[in-house]
């Protein structure tokens, strides 16, 4: 019976093979419309950032093996983040990044700076094509503004296929230039943090500082980074069934790596904010991963595994384990997904500090860059429509566990909570069609 | 840790371009390869807003892709 059913299977790919001209043509033309692609996210979390994402991404065959990918996202940021500041028991008062104003956070709680407040634009083209033998070409291009940053880079990539097709060995490199230009300036690293307020007349008011005081914490209107990035990746098809794929990925990022709307807090030995310094990282960053992946059908559902290994000269290291469970459901699917995500902080990662650190030296109490755990756990629904398009939904739960690096906390700091969870929910619909 | 996880992902590739001639399928056995949710990665839409959420949020990123940059969210 196998051996019938292979034998007919041979025997229509060699009738397919001996057409190939003209199926290929036929299919040419039917898939030369473009295709798109789209989604729309929520991002929540509580008490803090709020987000929403729009991506429209549209695919266009023009010949045989000639793809355009044109990617256009959209997202818009509010709410409030944590400024790297210490919690204390009484109320704190820190100077909005932009000088204008300030904002007081009450007592116990994590300090957040309310006025985080965004919108970005991201466009990306990506052309892919076969070449000469068993070679295929990628190149493309991003560009990604909001208010206060640019990104420009360019990317391309070849990859050659072996054994049938079996094995694809890929390589890529992608270039890029960030620059940041933050309302109010940039703060100098480890710079006192200035008491300055502007009323809402525009008129200074100098009971708590001076605009001269501010202006002295800044030492420039910009700054910039340059990345430099390679990808070196095999995929391999194990069998009817199994489909792996290794990655190695090399990121070297030189330039302004600070950020500018981070500080930390400087304590006494009773734990009490004396003060709170801009914070200051490295201006180089090495980063390394490896990654792998596998792909396994079982009789009707579909098996999702990835892990990645991630180190870098910041004296970070970080391992994530992703896994989905496609399965069908009715005419569509349904889609599991848990995320686990471990990560050991920088070597200049300190919740607080006891003394001001010394010049040239490199502090930040910013919590990503800390001791921490992610838990994702989602669902993904999605079915056809009768036209042809796809819709599909996704609600997932994020959850980040910032934990003490080890250190001592002192006095008041002992009795709050400055390692608070970070709660997260995600709301998706996507529509394809 | 990097020379080692280095050593093994050389071993990998070794392995992979020695023995990947015993690997694999025939052209006309990919019919479950070429389901759409057998894409290593079957939804590039939901691969970016995750890349772009955990690039924000934690300090690793790359791997699946370019580590990359593309925003001021971190």
């Amino acid at each position: 019976m196998n051996k019938s059913l292979s034998f007919s299977a041979a025997l229509s790919a060699a009738v397919s093979a001996l057409f190939v001209a003209p199926v290929t043509s036929v299919k040419a033309e039917e898939s030369n419309a473009w295709k798109l692609d789209s989604a729309v996210m929520y991002y929540g979390e509580t008490d803090r950032v709020q987000a929403v994402e729009v991506i429209v991404g549209g695919k266009k065959e023009f010949e045989d093996g000639h793809f355009l990918d044109l990617k256009f996202t959209f997202d818009t940021l509010t709410g409030a983040s944590a400024t790297g500041a210490v919690a204390q028991p009484n109320i704190q008062s820190f100077t909005r990044p932009s000088g204008n104003g300030r904002y007081t956070v009450s007592a116990n709680e994590t300090p957040l700076d309310d006025t985080f407040k965004d919108t970005r634009v991201q466009l990306n083209a990506q052309w892919t094509q076969p070449l000469k033998g068993e070679y295929t070409l990628s190149t493309g291009a991003h560009l990604s503004k909001e208010y206060d940053y640019l990104s420009l880079g360019i990317n391309a990539g070849l990859a050659r296929e072996f054994n049938q097709k079996n094995t694809t060995v890929s390589a890529g490199l992608s270039l890029g230039q960030d620059t940041i230009t933050p309302e109010g300036g940039l703060p100098i690293p480890l710079y006192e943090m200035p008491h300055y307020i502007n009323s809402p007349n525009g008129q200074p008011n100098n009971t708590e500082g001076s605009s001269s005081d501010f202006d002295a914490s800044r030492d420039r209107s910009s700054d910039s980074k340059q990345i430099v990035d390679l990808l070196f990746g095999v995929t391999q098809v194990i069998n009817r069934r199994f489909i792996t794929q290794f990655n190695y990925s090399y990121s070297n990022v030189d330039g302004y790596q600070t950020d500018p709307f981070k500080v930390v807090s400087v304590v006494d030995e009773n734990g009490v904010t004396l003060n709170n310094i801009y914070e200051s990282r490295p201006d180089k960053r090495q980063k390394n991963s490896v990654y792998a992946q596998g792909k396994y059908h079982l009789s009707k559902s579909v098996v999702d595994v990835s892990y990645r290994y991630f180190w870098d000269d910041w004296g970070i290291k970080s391992n994530s384990i992703d896994a989905k469970y496609w399965m069908p459901m009715g005419k569509g699917y349904l889609e599991p997904h848990i995320r686990y995500y471990q990560q050991d902080e920088a070597d200049f990662y300190q919740p607080f500090v006891t003394r001001q650190p010394e010049v040239d030296s490199n502090v930040s109490a910013d919590y990503r860059i800390g001791k921490l755990t992610g838990l994702t756990l989602g669902l993904s629904y999605g079915f056809p429509l009768n036209n042809g398009h796809e819709i599909s939904f996704r609600a997932e739960l994020y959850r980040q566990k910032v934990t003490d690096p080890g250190v001592n906390n002192i006095g008041v700091i002992n009795q709050l909570d400055i390692f608070p969870d970070v709660d997260a929910v995600i709301f998706q619909t996507n529509y394809s069609f | 840790m990097s020379f080692q996880v280095r050593k093994l992902l050389l071993v990998i590739v070794v392995l992979h371009v020695s023995a990947c001639s015993s690997l694999g399928v025939k052209p006309w056995e990919r019919n479950l390869l070429a389901k759409k949710q057998m894409a290593l990665t079957s939804s590039p839409i939901n691969a970016a807003l995750d890349d772009h959420i955990y690039f924000s949020k934690e300090a690793s990123s790359g791997g699946r892709g370019f580590a990359g940059g593309g925003c001021g969210c971190n």
